[in-house]
């Protein structure tokens, strides 16, 4: 591994600026590193040949003003890249090139990055595992046979072997912190509202948000900058002044109250990740931080009414995959034998499966007592995090129940598999923002984190505060390469 | 009058069945652009040629909402009387179709942006309120084209995403002539407003019609079908009247109506079943999640209602006021904008009478002989003003000024020069016109002779002629008053 392939986002922009390195060096220590790690299946498709243009291009007219000037990116399948195959994941989408740039991707290239390719996620970011990919499993670097988390599996598999200096991901119940934390990486769903959906392949409308993963809580704050802007090409988008998250960033959280919710001490959550969630009780008291014991009541009703809302939302998003406009089609005698052997041959099962879900609690004579009581008890659930907000400013949770499992483990059991988003879901119902950064290892060596969870558009506050037990937590990933032969 | 006016009954030996009507109406909102992208609206364009990946539904991609199609149907609902909500939701109306992109259409469903309220209608009996249930927005679909290709259907998305205004009536109307006094009551006050322009060729008001009947007297609604998509005034009351006739028989076999949704063929004249409601679809309707729901406030709503112009109604009660003009005449002045527009262009520089007269009289009858609208009249508003003026002034009989109305529907020319040119100016120096009559007189003794013994027809033949030797240009008051004097 080349030395520049150790360094970290604000690392490699330090070197950039300083021009201690160039954007074609940079780049393609990051492109070779990915050629030599097919194993770990992390790129559905590379751009690596335009990025190398673009990297010198960039070495020619360097802009250093920008915010990651000349910095390559991998990015998860789910951002429409103009000119750039994108997928979902999906055979659906297999041949579709979009003629246009998400603004998550545009943000990132007019701040001066430089998409290298696209990263495997589970398909159409339904899954926790990557392997729903119709594109093949993702290997986790930490071991072999490990799933990398999912849905954003791709993304965390490649910027934990240092694939890419940084990625993002989206995060619809946890696609963002599950993998990150999967990993041994930080990852961070914002605010709903803070950065476009516009051209991000949808799963979940009221869920879906896109977010940064990194090597640490600085690059984050980096990242998160860049991405995350106001735009009028989504309605949902919200209008608000985005912080200096990294140049704010500070670890000092003296007088901060920290909730502990007691609902989160589920039944059978291995005692290391009990310990681990204590260790960082003690970080937070050492530092000055108050420690409150809160209650989120309707903790419990998060998973239920999740699988409820997500399936309904996406059993509609999902329909304009019929075949007759673009991405694949297969032959039909009719309109409705086309329509249900695209979408037969097209979805895979998991994605058929809460179609299926999706349309069933949306159907006259069910939509009161699934879709409409879940919209009643979703609110409940937003309404606990705003009672807790009275009395602390955010909220320490595990981001997981358990570390990364074997690739195969949990496929045929999806109750098992859903569980998984137990801790991050909520998050997603009530729309705000949380983080989860690397925090120790399990009697494997496989890696655990901690969730941070925050107040609306309050970014900082769980960055300042994930920067500090970061600080003293003294987390250190393990990873030997052992996919590079 | 009244007795002249039939109810409309549907007879079956000695019994009487009532027919109740619904409609639906699709009013398509005047618009530069779509209700959720910025893709123009122009009808016939080329095929294709008028999508945005928004309407096209490619993956990622966001509806927006079109500001002024709000405003457009917040004004079409203060038209109607009706209670503008100040929270309103688009909803997800789901089904597949090959020209329905999303897989989806952007509808309002339990809370759309106008609620009740009513339009009156002008029947030859009187007045007649027609309730209005609601009026949503929501996105037109595509076109598919079965008959380009012999194998194919091809799909245009010109259409797709373009803003549609449903205006749902109470099931208030009993008879094909309210259904025709309605839908031309809406399209005025719409026109009127600018919200829709109206024109059922090119597909902008459309109708899905509710039929039910029930004997006379009874008060419980009977069944009802809904007849899809019907796109004229003919064809709705032709699809009425044979729905409600097909309804009425099987009531008379014993039978009873199922309800269900059916097409009106054209060509035969019939409709057919289109699905019945054990297979309506389920359309899973629920709130658009990349839509917030629509919040207005008072001050807004508040802001349309200054930009309201005058409504039909006003209208006519103003006309009638103000000219005395005939609740009858004045409704025809009003029924359309653009006629109240010509109107009070030339009566304001004119007499008021004569305008109604010549408008709803000559006027009409050209347009109505060359199939054209009074936007495209060749005799402008100012030229009939000055028509007008050359009569009331003695320049030109009436007579005459019909030939010079002709001559200008022909050319489209100031009635002045054609007076001028042709020489057609009354003649009314009374010298001149004695000189005519005295020669009048002096040749035909005889008739002067029967005239003086009582014959007074005969005083007809002494005005004719004195016209004919005038070549029609005599002033004909002029000559009465002269001819009078003479023989008596």
């Amino acid at each position: 591994m080349s030395e520049i392939n150790n360094l970290k986002l604000c690392d490699l922009v330090d070197k950039i600026k300083n021009k201690k390195l160039s954007s074609k060096e940079i780049t393609e220590a990051f492109i070779n590193r990915s050629k030599k790690s097919s194993k770990l299946n992390s790129y559905i498709t590379d751009n690596f040949d335009n990025a190398l243009n673009s990297a010198k291009e960039f070495d020619e007219k360097p802009d250093f003003n920008k915010k990651i000037p000349g910095i390559p990116l991998a990015v998860k399948d789910l951002f429409c890249t103009k000119n750039l195959r994108t997928t979902a994941g999906s055979k659906i989408l297999e041949n579709f090139i979009p003629t246009y740039e998400s603004t998550v991707t545009q943000n990132i290239i007019d701040h001066g990055g430089i998409i290298i390719g696209k990263l495997n996620c589970d398909e159409f970011a339904m899954g926790s595992s990557n392997e729903t990919s119709n594109y093949g499993n993702v290997q986790n670097p930490i071991s072999e046979n490990l799933v990398p988390g999912g849905s954003s599996g791709g993304s965390s598999a490649a910027l934990a072997a240092k694939l890419t200096p940084a990625t993002i991901g989206t995060d619809t119940g946890g696609s963002i912190r599950q993998p990150a934390s999967f990993t041994g990486t930080v990852g961070l769903k914002p605010t709903y509202g803070s950065c476009s959906r516009y051209g991000i392949v949808a799963f979940a409308s009221s869920l879906d948000q896109a977010g940064p993963m990194t090597h640490d809580v600085k690059d984050c704050a980096l990242l998160l900058e860049v991405m995350s802007s106001f735009d009028t090409k989504d309605s949902t988008s919200v209008e608000f002044t985005r912080g200096n998250y990294l140049n704010d960033l500070n670890e000092n959280i003296k007088g901060k109250k920290i909730g502990i919710p007691k609902e989160y001490k589920v039944d059978g959550m291995p005692k290391e990740i009990e310990d681990l969630w204590e260790k960082g009780i003690k970080i937070i008291k050492d530092n000055g931080g108050d420690v409150i014991d809160i209650s989120l009541p309707n903790t419990n009703y998060a998973l239920p009414t999740y699988y409820i809302v997500a399936p309904a939302e996406a059993s509609s998003n999902l329909a304009r995959y019929d075949g007759v406009k673009y991405g694949f089609r297969s032959k039909g005698e009719n309109l409705i034998d086309m329509y249900e052997k695209t979408r037969s041959e097209g979805f895979g099962d998991e994605v058929k499966r809460r179609i299926m879900i999706g349309t069933y609690v949306l159907s006259s004579g069910y939509y009161d007592a699934y879709y409409l009581k879940a919209q009643k008890v979703r609110r409940l659930i937003k309404n606990d995090f705003d009672e807790a907000y009275k009395k602390v400013d955010a909220i320490l949770t595990p981001s997981t129940p358990s570390s990364a499992f074997k690739i195969g483990e949990k496929l045929n059991d999806p109750v098992s598999m859903y569980l998984n988003d137990i801790f991050t879901v909520p998050i997603n119902l009530a729309g705000l923002p949380a983080i989860s950064i690397p925090a120790g290892h399990d009697n494997n060596g496989f890696p655990l984190g901690l969730q941070i969870i925050g107040k609306a558009f309050d970014e900082q506050n769980i960055l300042n505060i994930a920067y500090s037990i970061e600080k003293n937590i003294g987390y250190k990933n393990h990873i030997n390469d052992w996919w590079i032969k | 009058m009244s007795d002249q006016i039939k109810e409309y009954l549907i007879l079956r030996d000695d019994k009487e069945y009532e027919v109740i009507i619904g409609l639906e109406v699709h009013a398509q909102v005047l618009s530069e652009s779509k209700l959720f992208s910025s893709s123009p609206t122009k009808f016939g364009s080329e095929p294709n040629t008028q999508v945005s990946l928004v309407d096209a539904a490619f993956p990622g991609m966001l509806p927006v909402i079109n500001e002024f199609c709000i405003k457009q149907a917040i004004k079409t609902g203060i038209g109607l009387n009706a209670k503008i909500n100040n929270k309103s939701i688009f909803d997800r109306k789901n089904y597949f179709y090959a020209d329905l992109p999303q897989g989806y259409q952007i509808s309002q469903y339990k809370n759309p942006i106008v609620g009740e309220g009513s339009v009156t209608l002008d029947m030859p009996d009187g007045e007649k309120m027609i309730g209005i249930e609601r009026l949503h927005l929501e996105q037109d679909a595509g076109k598919s084209i079965h008959d380009i290709d012999p194998q194919n259907t091809l799909v245009d998305l010109n259409r797709s995403g373009v803003a549609l205004m449903e205006i749902v009536s109470k099931p208030d109307l009993r008879s094909l002539d309210e259904v025709n006094a309605y839908i031309k009551k809406l399209r005025s006050i719409m026109r009127y407003l600018g919200t829709c322009d109206g024109n059922m060729q090119e597909g902008s008001l459309r109708a899905d019609v509710n039929v039910s009947v029930r004997k006379k007297g009874e008060t419980e609604l009977g069944t009802r079908c809904e007849i899809k998509n019907v796109n004229s005034i003919k064809f709705m009351q032709m699809a009425i009247d044979y729905e409600a006739n097909r309804q009425v028989d099987i009531l008379e076999e014993g039978g009873s109506i199922d309800q269900e949704t059916r097409l009106f063929d054209t060509k035969k004249n019939e409709t057919r079943s289109m699905r019945t409601k054990e297979d309506a679809h389920d359309y899973r309707y629920f709130p658009d999640p990349d839509l917030l729901p629509l919040e207005l406030n008072d001050d807004f709503i508040n802001e349309i209602k200054k930009e309201i112009p005058e409504l039909p109604d006003e209208k006519k009660k103003r006309f009638i006021e103000k000219f005395n003009l005939s609740p009858y005449e004045a409704n025809i002045l009003v029924s359309d904008i653009e006629t109240s527009k010509y109107f009070e262009d030339v009566s304001k520089n004119s007499d008021v009478k004569l305008a109604t007269n010549w408008i709803t009289g000559e006027l009409f009858a050209l347009l109505n002989n060359k199939s054209i609208e009074i936007t495209e009249s060749p005799i402008t508003s100012e030229n009939l003003a000055k028509l007008i003026n050359l009569i009331k002034d003695g320049t030109i009989s009436g007579k005459i000024a019909k030939n010079v109305f002709e001559i200008m529907a022909d050319s489209g020319k100031d009635p002045k020069k054609i007076v001028e040119e042709k020489g057609l100016k009354q003649q009314s120096d009374p010298k001149e016109l004695e000189k005519i009559i005295d020669k009048v007189i002096s040749d035909n003794p005889k008739n002067v002779e029967a005239y003086k013994l009582g014959k007074d027809k005969l005083f007809g033949f002494f005005v004719g002629q004195v016209m004919k030797q005038s070549n029609g240009k005599a002033n004909p008051q002029l000559v009465n008053e002269i001819l009078k004097k003479k023989l008596n």
